[in-house]
């Protein structure tokens, strides 16, 4: 599948410059340390568990050598400049923007038309739980929050363009205040690029529980699982897993 | 039902498990009647491969009877007999409608795990093989899940035993598409390095392909035999003469126009460059075997091609890729796309052109799985292809 990501700063100033490094000497050559010790621990483990570990190493070694974490870029925190990551340089106003793309064997004129229908989008976005039409513009949008509870929202249409694009907002007051934009575009040889772009400015308060899934690669992550069930609903018309298949004694 | 489960290195099981059952409109329940043992098993017998779990069951050459369809399955019904490919294809996306069916973009549901170890994006799900390549329930068990069943499995014709079409949804598909990935032309000479089961249906296939002559090479002496009196190949014992030298010598100074690898290397792929040493060193991998590639890069003629369907699975140590661009290979390699080779092996088969039995060495029922396992592995009492019967 075709995907790229970005999670980007505050959300409207990731533009040039964006890619410098945010992490520090001391700590890139931790992270390389520990990286490597954790991806070698997982690989040795040789089980699935141990191949997860090591996907995690990697990326520790990654951020060692080239002095980039996306999760402190995601959330603005500086320590190659500041000389201590002590926070102090984070903003007030925590911004998260992350962005992901998808090749789907579809039409824009089939993807539009079911992404617009709002109420399909908990079928393939895993953190929605109900999505309810109001009016043309509006919606009310559920979401399972991580403490087993749900937050609620409001939100409205802000743009569309019929087959190309659909821009959306929470309205004033919810709990999470969001953005998000979906773009479809046809791609060179069929199909359709599908952009998603999603905006969240968490309120300070809701830290511990909310922000467990609005903050860089959890989000990202969860936003490429949704992109992945969407194509998987939109080309073999229904979703891929192997849940509930037989298994010998584990 | 009864299934075979992995447990470890050197250690499988025949449990008693839970009956699968349709979880999505396009699955079909299919209840084995014929399984067979792969070379590409061993690896997850030797433990070598990654993200296998205690209790997944195995086997990804399998036919059968329908029992069940979902209700998205039009084109099969309950006692249709089919085999099934090995890989997992959903019929619709970019790379299924090009008949790239073992890329398909939808079938891996772990395919964050592949996407993280291979770059860009997965390819398709496969039977009983790793969670990194879907974590589906195999089919050396009575009955098997088998996913988007409108677009894998094929009717066979009640003529044919069930020994004459088994191979189809694997190793005679994947020989065949080795030779014709060399795209051999009138005059050609092929050198196999690998003479088991994918290498006998290799050596057939580039035969029936109009290559002039075969060369088998191996080191098991009952293997050499198979290939010589099966395929009709020429062949060279590797424990016995230098290769490169032997080919040179055969072919006129110029080396075999094209080489086949039909051996290949599971390495335990990290997709980490900076520790590629250490994990190398931390699997005790068999160095010996990317040594088949190697020696195929070397002896193949200025022009020719390197096919490899050998499966690979990491990062290679020190391939002579200057030779490889100093004579201007081309290299062809990937998992089969079984589903383009269903129909038209089938009919080679039906017309009698080639009997896939020939391979067929040992017959066991799965209970005796376990041994059978052992026995492949350990190439004790000659083995070379089994097939067990639930």
């Amino acid at each position: 599948m075709a995907t790229s990501d970005s999670v980007g700063s505050r959300a409207g100033l990731s533009g040039p410059g964006t890619e410098e490094m945010n992490v520090g000497s001391t700590e890139r050559l931790i992270s390389m340390i520990s990286g490597s010790l954790v991806a070698f621990y997982g690989l040795s483990r040789n089980n699935l568990g141990g191949f997860a570990l090591a996907l995690l190493g990697g990326g520790l070694v990654l951020r060692g050598v080239t002095g980039k974490s996306i999760v402190y870029k995601a959330l603005d925190i500086d320590t190659a400049h500041s000389g201590r990551g002590d926070g102090r340089n984070l903003p007030d106003e925590r911004n998260v923007q992350i962005a992901k793309a998808v090749t789907v064997n579809r039409s824009p004129e089939d993807l539009y038309r079911f992404w617009r229908d709002f109420e399909n989008l908990p079928r393939f976005m895993g953190h929605l739980q109900s999505v309810q039409i109001v009016d043309e513009r509006r919606s009310r949008w559920a979401v399972k929050s991580p403490g087993g509870g749900t937050a609620e929202w409001l939100a409205e249409i802000v743009e569309e363009k019929e087959n190309e694009r659909i821009a959306w907002r929470s309205l004033e007051g919810s709990d999470v205040a969001n953005a998000g934009l979906v773009r479809f575009s046809p791609a060179p040889d069929g199909g359709t690029q599908v952009q998603v772009t999603i905006t969240y400015d968490p309120p300070a308060g809701k830290l511990g529980t909310v922000l467990a899934w609005f903050a860089g690669e959890e989000t990202s992550q969860q936003l490429y699982d949704d992109l992945r069930r969407f194509k998987q609903l939109m080309e073999a018309g229904e979703l891929i897993s192997t849940d509930g298949q037989p298994t010998g004694q584990r | 039902m009864k299934a075979v489960c992995w447990h470890g290195a050197g250690d499988v099981r025949v449990e008693t498990v839970p009956d699968p059952a349709i979880l999505y409109p396009r699955d079909a329940i299919i209840k084995v009647t014929s399984t067979a043992i792969c070379g590409s098993d061993l690896h997850l017998y030797d433990g070598v491969i990654p993200t296998m779990q205690k209790g997944d069951i195995l086997g990804h050459e399998f036919m059968g009877e329908v029992v069940e369809v979902g209700a998205a399955v039009k084109n099969l019904r309950k006692g249709d007999r089919v085999v099934v490919p090995f890989t997992i294809a959903c019929g619709h996306c970019h790379f299924c409608e090009r008949t790239l069916w073992s890329l398909c973009d939808n079938s891996n549901p772990n395919a964050w795990m592949a996407e993280k170890v291979y770059g860009s994006t997965s390819g398709s799900g496969l039977f009983g093989y790793s969670h990194l390549f879907g974590g589906y329930a195999g089919g050396q068990a009575e009955y098997v899940r088998v996913p988007f069943a409108d677009t894998g499995p094929m009717k066979v014709p009640e003529s044919l035993t069930d020994e004459q079409v088994l191979f189809l949804t694997d190793i005679f598909p994947t020989g065949y598409m080795a030779a014709e990935n060399c795209n051999i032309q009138p005059g050609d000479t092929v050198a196999v390095w690998g003479c088991g089961p994918v290498g006998q249906f290799a050596i057939k296939s580039a035969y029936m392909l109009g290559a002039d002559r075969v060369i088998g090479i191996d080191r098991h002496p009952k293997r050499l035999k198979m290939a010589k009196e099966q395929g009709g190949a020429e062949v060279l014992n590797l424990d016995e003469v230098e290769v490169g030298e032997a080919l040179k010598e055969m072919t006129g100074g110029w080396g075999p126009s094209h080489c086949i690898d039909a051996v290949g290397l599971e390495a335990h792929g990290s997709g980490i460059e900076g520790i590629y040493d250490n994990v190398m060193n931390a699997l005790k991998l068999e160095t010996d075997k990317p040594a088949a590639l190697r020696q195929a890069i070397v002896a193949c003629r200025k022009g020719g091609t390197v096919s490899i369907p050998g499966v690979y699975g990491g990062l290679l140590d020190k391939m002579p890729m200057g030779a490889a661009f100093a004579k201007g290979l081309t290299f062809k390699m990937g998992q089969t796309h079984v589903h383009r080779y269903l129909q038209p092996l089938l009919e080679r088969i039906v017309q009698g052109e080639l009997d896939p039995t020939f391979v067929i060495t040992h017959r066991l029922k799965l209970d005796d799985a376990p041994e059978g396992y052992r026995t492949f592995r350990d190439q004790k009492d000659d083995c070379i292809k089994v097939v067990l019967k639930p």
